[in-house]
């Protein structure tokens, strides 16, 4: 049954991603210019033009080139920049280890201020507890996290000195380093999502606490408070697990605007310097990177949870 | 009525009011540069201070407020034009190869990082508020169509639809005359916080450049100019900021709010 939920899963995986590749390639395509003359400028000799467009690729049917594209991405060859003549490949290597690690320290950041969040309000469910911490992820969620980095930038950076107002130290000199410059993006990415968790964490536990198993251990002479840590918690974290996978991709995908904010050399500023530089090659490829990654991780995540709750593998 | 539907409602009306207002009286003209009142705080004529070009930002505020509640309106509009036909129609004709195509194109778009993508047809197609409203509204359309599924699906047990069907009604008279009016308040609430993701996605995309384009103000604009003079004059990025959050915040009240009060099943299970 696992098996064939499995095939399924990854037979629509591979089919939302072809036809992802389709319609970014196809969105591309329909760009008003063509690179090669936007690279020579309006004096290009029609020769010098052609020689170009045959370098870049460009000179053979669409059908081709989108074969050229996807079968090159399979085996990691993303195409040559328009700009830059580089690798596309290695632009977004050095760009993941900005991205990356920006993602996955805001996902932590999240996490580590939505479980106790929302385990504090499940447990004082109607209290003044519940309702101030409710009334704080109601505004956290309105919060635009650009906005937010903005004003952390004011305390921290400008008023407080505590950390540089953007630009990224590498990881060369240290962990320690790197992890600073990327604190303010860091927590700025993770306070809405935080926010979001957290009520996904405080109505799973609520739907859990009125389970019969909830009951049968409150009967065994459990606290309230033992049964939520014993029973409680271990239960509600299959569905905030599915939400945390969804945050994931999402803080790959957002962290695009943070790094606006910061100035940060990840994949966000390459699209846009790539955008500004109608680098489209640059673009397609980023954006796929991307869409791939948030597809494979919704796939991961329903795997996860099918694994865990069979009775979803019927259901599909 | 709860707390929170009479705090968004008046939060909300306030956003629309400013908006509204706009178009028949602002403080100052929100384009008027007046240079030597430049970066001044709020206070002393000018109730949220000026900006770089010593413009009144109240007055770019109600007009930003129009570009915002626009571009979100009409990106929710699209949503429910098309979403809400391609629900009705997989419910109507559940399990067939129709059904199976809605859905699956659905979970296609779901699976698309929104704003990378919105990102995309911007840059492609131009900067703009039209296609920013393309870029958002195309991600509500899942959205619309998957809830007007579910909720139709169980309507479509319901014996009022076999009384209809008896009187020789087809699916397509019965989504429309028995099964749409039953999933409205569900639509409405949906809306509203779709509304509100659609402020917050207006706001972002103007930020980087890709909404709407000076002259016409924006908050996510004002932001972006914002950015370098924060430190000299906070009120610059401080404003806009609270403008976006109190209509977010506004509209996802409204939205909790309403859906207690139009659902008088959870109204009883939360008491």
């Amino acid at each position: 049954m696992m098996l064939r939920y499995t095939l399924k899963r990854l037979l629509s995986l591979v089919l939302s991603l072809a036809v992802a590749s389709v319609v970014i390639f196809a969105v591309i395509e329909v760009a008003p210019g063509d690179p090669a003359s936007f690279m020579l400028g309006v004096n290009a000799q029609a020769d010098t033009l052609a020689a170009l467009r045959a370098e870049l690729g460009l000179d053979v049917s669409k059908v081709q080139r989108y074969f050229n594209w996807v079968s090159g991405m399979l085996i990691g060859d993303f195409g040559t920049s328009y700009t830059y003549r580089t690798p596309v490949s290695q632009m977004i290597a050095d760009r993941l280890w900005v991205s990356l690690p920006l993602a996955l320290y805001a996902l932590t950041l999240s996490t580590l201020i939505a479980f106790p969040a929302g385990i504090y309000a499940a447990a004082r469910r109607g209290q003044p507890g519940d309702l101030a911490v409710m009334g704080a992820t109601q505004l956290g969620i309105a919060v635009p996290n650009f906005w937010f980095a903005m004003m952390l930038v004011l305390v921290f950076a400008i008023n407080l000195r505590w950390f540089n107002a953007g630009g990224f130290a590498g990881w060369d000199n240290g962990l320690g380093v790197g992890l600073r410059s990327l604190t303010l993006p860091a927590v700025a990415l993770a306070l809405p999502q935080a926010a979001i968790l957290a009520r996904v964490m405080r109505s799973a536990l609520l739907d859990i606490l009125g389970e019969d198993f909830m009951r049968t251990a409150r009967a065994k002479g459990l606290s309230r408070r033992q049964a939520l840590w014993r029973h409680g918690i271990r239960n509600a974290l299959i569905p905030v697990l599915t939400i945390i996978g969804l945050q994931f991709s999402f803080l790959l995908a957002g962290s695009i605007i943070i790094e606006q904010v910061f100035y940060l050399p990840g994949l966000g500023r390459l699209v846009f310097q790539a955008i500004s530089a109608r680098d489209l090659i640059v673009v397609e490829s980023v954006v796929m990177l991307l869409v791939f990654a948030v597809i494979t991780v919704n796939f991961l995540v329903d795997l996860a949870y099918a694994a865990v709750d069979p009775r979803l593998r019927s259901r599909t | 009525m709860s707390r929170n539907l009479i705090l968004g409602a008046a939060l909300s009306s306030l956003v629309l009011l400013a908006a509204l207002v706009s178009y028949i009286w602002t403080p100052y003209d929100h384009a008027a540069l007046n240079i030597p009142a430049k970066l001044n705080p709020p206070g002393d004529g000018h109730w949220f201070g000026t900006d770089h070009f010593g413009r009144d930002m109240f007055s770019m505020i109600m007009v930003g407020a129009r570009t915002s509640i626009a571009v979100a309106l009409v990106a929710v509009g699209i949503g429910m034009a098309l979403g809400v036909p391609l629900g009705l129609t997989a419910a109507a004709h559940k399990g067939s190869w129709l059904d199976e195509v809605i859905m699956r194109g659905n979970d296609l778009v779901f699976a698309f990082p929104s704003l990378v993508i919105a990102i995309l047809i911007t840059a492609v197609f131009g900067a703009g508020a039209i296609n920013a409203i393309i870029a958002i509204g195309i991600f509500n359309i899942p959205v619309f169509a998957r809830i007007t599924r579910g909720a139709a699906l169980s309507l479509w047990e319901r014996e009022f639809i076999l009384a209809a069907r008896v009187a020789g009604k087809g699916a397509a008279r019965i989504s429309a005359e028995h099964i749409l009016p039953n999933v409205a308040n569900l639509l409405i609430v949906q809306g509203t916080i779709q509304f509100s993701l659609g402020i917050l996605a207006e706001a972002g995309l103007s930020y980087v450049g890709l909404g709407a384009q000076p002259p016409t103000p924006s908050w996510g604009r004002m932001l972006a100019d914002a950015q370098t003079m924060v430190s000299i004059a906070p009120h610059l990025a401080l404003i806009p900021g609270l403008a976006i959050i109190v209509t977010v915040l506004g509209l996802n009240l409204l939205g909790d709010g309403l859906r207690d009060w139009l659902d008088p099943r959870i109204r009883v299970a939360r008491a």
